[in-house]
């Protein structure tokens, strides 16, 4: 691309990204001697304490899809972006913490499809290692996409130079210390990211003058989109009906569709996230992990959708934040009704280098680029051990030494970065990263949490009825999909591939209902295999199934350590958010 | 890997945060008469304002950093 750079960097924001990644090296050297078993590498020796699995929960998924989605969201339908918070992760963090740690850790798996393999069968657990497989590859390539290609619109650097420095950083600190480095980093990144946008977001209110002032502001902006006037500021306003509110769906679709189906099988089943719990040195920390997590991802709204929320403010007046999508001639790209379309996931981005001097802009910059490598070193983690456990181990070479395994874990984290290069490329083609995803997790992740929670709280589920239900759910989204579209749109990515049967008011209900479609068929045919096929011995079941499994004692913790007395206040907490911002 | 024969997080990020505040506030000191740099934040120096806190957080990292290793 031979764009004009929007701004470039200084020493000292060169010399602030730099000490960033020393440290980021240093810690991936320090860890290097402390790495010498395959648990080492992939588990972390189950040794972690849980504020650092907590964090690193958290951080795991604060790649590109989030602060910049984040960001984007929050210019495109205001604070009502904060349910993918507040409806979505923290009630199925709870719930994993409570309910499905137990069988993770207790089970003594060392992944998530592993579980599978221990509650079902083997062609389970490969479906779920083979479809995850490709899934984390994916995300890793977007992220890396998405980085080099917001580099080199904002500062200038060439997109190959940044994919491929940012690919071997990576590389090298998973490389020598697996899992551990891996955590620490996402740790580190937290930091970064909080400590990057929170004078942003400080800068941001008080250049709109408060929330006061961004509330005006953002009335304005509803009520040139013909939506109600607290349409941006108000999570909950407008939600019977999908034509009232900046979302496009109605609340039942939200609900289950976000609430329930995705949102539970991403926090409960997605392995990324799951394997940082399953690294905690007990079974208490591991409960506790998902909880501690759930703290900072509660108030994270105010870090990642408000900058989106201010810069929208911000343009709606002369100098505007928001650029707008470029056509293929190079003038502005508009819509069918002529009026031109932003480029939203560059809100965020564009209120960095407007409200930060230079020097708060290294930090801030530095913030945006670790995030985006968290995200591929995450994914990287994940792939590594999913293909070392559950594919090679399992199909290709059974009973190696332990070195052997952790040689195959290292050349597999070269492997899985390769792959993440090519995917980087191939992601070229998809425009709104966040929906993307989506769609991947919505094909992929939603039946998931419907084999998962018929596996541990239904001892009748069989091996046959997981894998056909889990095909199945598979199969429904992509029909589903396939017939539907949103409306104003053609056929193609967005659906409608197999045949138009119905008409969505939004991308984003279509996606929902494409999860709340796969989750039903994964349940109908999983019980219905199920009962017509052997149940296997309570016997073999135990620390698999809920009703057979001895439930965790926590009397001997005081009243206010307790996991159930702790995901309590996180649930009151998140509801007295929803009531603020109703 | 044992947990004592490790590296203690507290330390890198305590380190590095320590680190990007001398830093940051180094600079925000070194600029603070270029009013003109500072028009971008509403004429506020949040290069020295952030990086004192930054620094202020980085110490308290080191110093749980170091209390702990005391206890072990």
């Amino acid at each position: 691309m031979d764009l004009v750079p929007v701004t470039h960097l200084t020493a000292i924001d060169y010399a602030v990204m730099a000490m960033y990644f020393v440290f980021v090296l240093g810690i991936g050297f320090a860890l290097r001697r402390s790495t010498k078993t395959s648990s080492d590498f992939f588990q972390s020796g189950r040794s972690l304490p849980p504020w650092v699995t907590g964090l690193a929960f958290l951080s795991a998924n604060l790649g590109a899809q989030e602060v910049i989605g984040m960001g984007a969201s929050g210019a495109k339908y205001g604070i009502a972006t904060a349910h993918f918070y507040w409806i979505g992760a923290i009630p199925a963090m709870v719930f994993v913490a409570l309910f499905m740690m137990p069988f993770y850790y207790g089970s003594r798996a060392r992944s998530v499809p592993e579980y599978l393999k221990l509650r079902f069968d083997e062609k389970t657990r490969t479906l779920n290692a083979l479809s995850f497989a490709a899934m984390t590859i994916f995300s890793s390539g977007i992220s890396m996409y998405a980085m080099g290609k917001l580099f080199n619109l904002l500062l200038g650097w060439s997109f190959d130079v940044s994919v491929l420095v940012s690919a071997v950083i990576v590389l090298a600190y998973v490389f020598a210390g697996g899992l551990t480095s891996a955590i620490y980093n996402e740790v580190l990144q937290f930091f970064m990211i909080a400590f990057g946008f929170a004078p942003l977001v400080f800068l941001g209110l008080k250049s709109v003058g408060g929330w006061a002032g961004l509330t005006a502001r953002l009335t304005e902006a509803a009520a040139t989109k013909g939506l109600a006037p607290g349409a941006y500021t108000h999570a909950w306003q407008g939600m019977t009906s999908a034509a009232t509110n900046p979302l496009g769906v109605e609340w039942f679709g939200l609900v289950m569709g976000l609430g329930f189906v995705l949102s539970f099988g991403y926090w409960c089943t997605d392995f990324l996230v799951v394997q940082r719990a399953m690294a905690a040195d007990s079974m208490i920390a591991a409960r506790r992990t998902p909880l501690i997590a759930a703290v900072p991802k509660m108030l994270f709204p105010f870090l990642v959708i408000l900058p989106g929320m201010i810069a929208l403010a911000l343009t709606g007046t002369a100098g505007g934040i928001i650029p707008a999508k470029l056509a293929e001639g190079g003038g502005p790209l508009l819509d069918s009704a002529g009026r031109v379309v932003m480029d939203f996931d560059l809100a965020t981005p564009m209120l960095l280098i407007k409200l930060f001097p230079e020097g708060m802009l290294g930090l801030g910059l530095t913030a945006l680029l670790a995030s985006f490598m968290s995200g591929m070193a995450g994914n990287v983690t994940a792939f590594n051990t999913v293909w070392t456990y559950d594919i090679y181990q399992s199909h290709i070479k059974k009973n190696a030494s332990d070195e052997h395994y952790l040689w195959m874990g290292r050349a597999a984290t070269v492997g899985g970065i390769l792959l993440s290069i090519a995917a980087a490329y191939v992601a070229g083609a998809f425009n709104n990263i966040m929906e993307v995803l989506q769609l991947v997790f919505a094909f992929v992740n939603a039946p998931l949490f419907a084999t998962f929670a018929l596996g541990m709280f239904w001892k009748r589920a069989t091996g046959h009825g997981a894998f056909w239900g889990l095909a199945s759910g598979m199969t429904g989204a992509l029909l589903h999909h396939g017939f539907t579209l949103p409306n104003g749109s053609v056929p193609g990515i967005k659906g409608g591939f197999f045949g138009l049967l119905h008409t969505y008011p939004s991308e984003m209900a279509q996606t929902f209902w494409t999860a709340i479609v796969a989750f039903t068929t994964c349940v109908v045919v999983s019980i219905v295999i199920s009962l017509m096929t052997a149940p296997r011995p309570d016997s073999e079941l135990k620390g698999l199934v809920y009703s057979l499994t001895e439930k965790p004692q926590d009397r001997d913790i005081p009243f206010f350590k307790k996991p159930s007395v702790f995901a309590a206040a996180v649930i009151a907490a998140t509801v007295l958010l929803n009531i603020i911002f109703l | 890997m044992s947990a004592e024969g490790s590296l203690d997080l507290r330390l890198p990020i305590g380190g590095l945060f320590a680190v990007l505040g001398v830093m940051l506030a180094g600079y925000g000191l070194a600029t603070g008469s270029n009013t003109e740099m500072y028009v971008k934040s509403g004429g506020m120096n949040i290069n020295l304002i952030w990086g004192v806190v930054m620094l202020i957080t980085g110490m308290i990292f080191l110093f749980l950093a170091k209390r702990g290793a005391a206890k072990s």
